[in-house]
């Protein structure tokens, strides 16, 4: 799995660091999406695409294949 | 094509709603048959009603279409209140300047902040159940706990004193009581808010604090302006709106629907794990969430259900949304654990709520206290005599009489 994320779309809601805090955080000066891991642990696999499903941007996007 | 009314005459919005943990029963309707539906709204005016998942989205998340207001777009009702407010006019409402203010504020709302501020709303949580207990049972968990937690939680965030958090609940409630007052008792609290704001505001620039407002006296944003006071005011004003009643409602709404059958509280009590996923789907399920989001369809735009023509003020409802078959299986059974769960409740793309994060972790302390400290509550009276409240821009109930 590869995630990328769009940070001019993120808007800031933080669901993604409270669903997978080791492969997401946030800025502190503006709360935007910081990836702290492109390519997670197959551990974090469900918390990650749960992420990407949920977020109200549409920032977060995973590639299974990769 | 834009879809008629179903059946004949006119549809009035808010749709009535005969039980109080239920939906109008016109929402499948819609959905089914006539997803963009003509309506009046309490002004006269008319509106078309959006009800099903993707179009709410799709409007929500679409960058163009602002909120109505200004005279812009469709009047929702003659009293005023928040819809027809001025307030949020100083502070920019789309495009670069209202990401560069959002990305200013958010940083008060990020996880991490959340997470600090974790134990200090469950402090006040246990404080407030604390009186409830002490007071006894029957109680009105509402008025004990939902509607004190979060402005309590916002005065703290403004540094507002604990003294004047009752004159705030005063204040979010004439804005968004869309019937309760007159227009005279709502601009008389607009105006005391406003003169209470601008002497705080500056008193925060002359003897900064701990708190948001003091930190945005001089944090500049991206492009290195500082906020006018004007705009620190609304910015206060804006956060105790936003975020007050609706966390207050949902806190009650959320405690009562899992109260309502006992099954769902007993299945949190066996496995508190799973409060997180219990408390989006609260946010999805909740039948009574307001009017929904009102926009001004600014440009020609094609929707799944139909074209709307520039000039269109949509109303959104996110609640009929959120039990969309289309977009959630078994969307008219609430499942505790579901997972993933992307509900439309805190809206969607750059106007998504700036302070989901805060609302989230309020309900979460709120249900993780309850269920640690009453595992025995429950409803003090039959569901169906529980009332909603009517006139709120944001649904939610009465009271809920509860025991323990």
């Amino acid at each position: 799995m590869k995630v990328t994320v769009d940070e001019d779309r993120c808007c800031g809601a933080g669901q993604c660091v409270m669903l997978a805090p080791d492969v997401f955080d946030q800025r502190e000066d503006d709360g935007i999406v910081v990836l702290l891991e492109a390519e997670p642990d197959a551990a974090l696999h469900g918390a990650v695409r749960e992420a990407a499903d949920v977020c109200p941007a549409a920032a977060i996007t995973v590639h299974e294949d990769s | 094509m834009t879809l008629s009314d179903p059946g004949t005459g006119e549809l009035h919005y808010p749709l009535p709603a005969p039980d109080p943990l239920d939906p109008p029963k016109e929402w499948a309707e819609l959905r089914d048959r006539c997803p963009v539906a003509r309506v009046t709204l309490p002004s006269g005016d008319h509106a078309q009603l959006l009800t099903r998942y993707d179009d709410v989205k799709q409007v929500l998340s679409d960058p163009r279409f602002p909120r109505v207001g200004g005279g812009q777009g469709a009047r929702i009702s003659d009293s005023g209140g928040v819809f027809d407010s001025d307030m949020a006019s100083v502070l920019p409402q789309s495009g670069p300047a209202h990401q560069q203010w959002r990305r200013l504020v958010m940083r008060w709302f990020t996880a991490r902040r959340m997470t600090a501020l974790r134990p200090r709303i469950e402090a006040m949580a246990d404080s407030l159940i604390d009186d409830m207990v002490a007071q006894g049972a029957p109680a009105d968990l509402k008025a004990a706990l939902g509607f004190p937690l979060p402005v309590w939680v916002i005065c703290t965030m403004l540094g507002v004193p604990d003294s004047d958090r009752d004159k705030f609940s005063y204040w979010s409630d004439t804005l968004l009581n869309l019937t309760r007052y007159t227009r005279e008792e709502i601009v008389a609290a607009q105006t005391e808010f406003l003169g209470y704001m601008q002497v705080h505001v500056r008193a925060k620039r002359e003897q900064p604090g701990d708190d948001l407002l003091s930190e945005l006296t001089t944090e500049p944003m991206a492009d290195g302006t500082l906020l006018t006071d004007a705009q620190l005011v609304a910015t206060g004003q804006g956060l105790l709106v936003a975020g007050h009643e609706t966390t207050a409602n949902m806190i009650s709404k959320m405690v009562a629907m899992l109260l309502a059958d006992r099954g769902r509280w007993e299945q949190l009590l066996a496995d508190p794990s799973l409060v997180r996923t219990a408390v989006e789907e609260a946010l999805r399920f909740d039948a009574n969430p307001g009017i929904g989001m009102p926009r001004y369809i600014a440009e020609d735009v094609e929707l799944t259900s139909g074209a709307l023509p520039a000039g269109t003020t949509v109303m959104c409802s996110m609640g009929a949304a959120n039990r969309d078959a289309g977009a959630f299986a078994g969307a008219e059974e609430m499942d505790l654990t579901r997972s993933p769960n992307p509900h439309l409740s805190f809206g969607s793309g750059p106007h998504s709520c700036l302070g989901q994060a805060l609302a989230r972790t309020e309900l979460q302390v709120t249900l993780e206290v309850l269920l640690r400290r009453l595992p025995g509550l429950d409803l003090a009276v039959p569901v169906d005599e529980l009332q909603r409240v009517e006139g709120l821009a944001v649904g939610g109930l009465r009271e809920l009489p509860v025991r323990w």
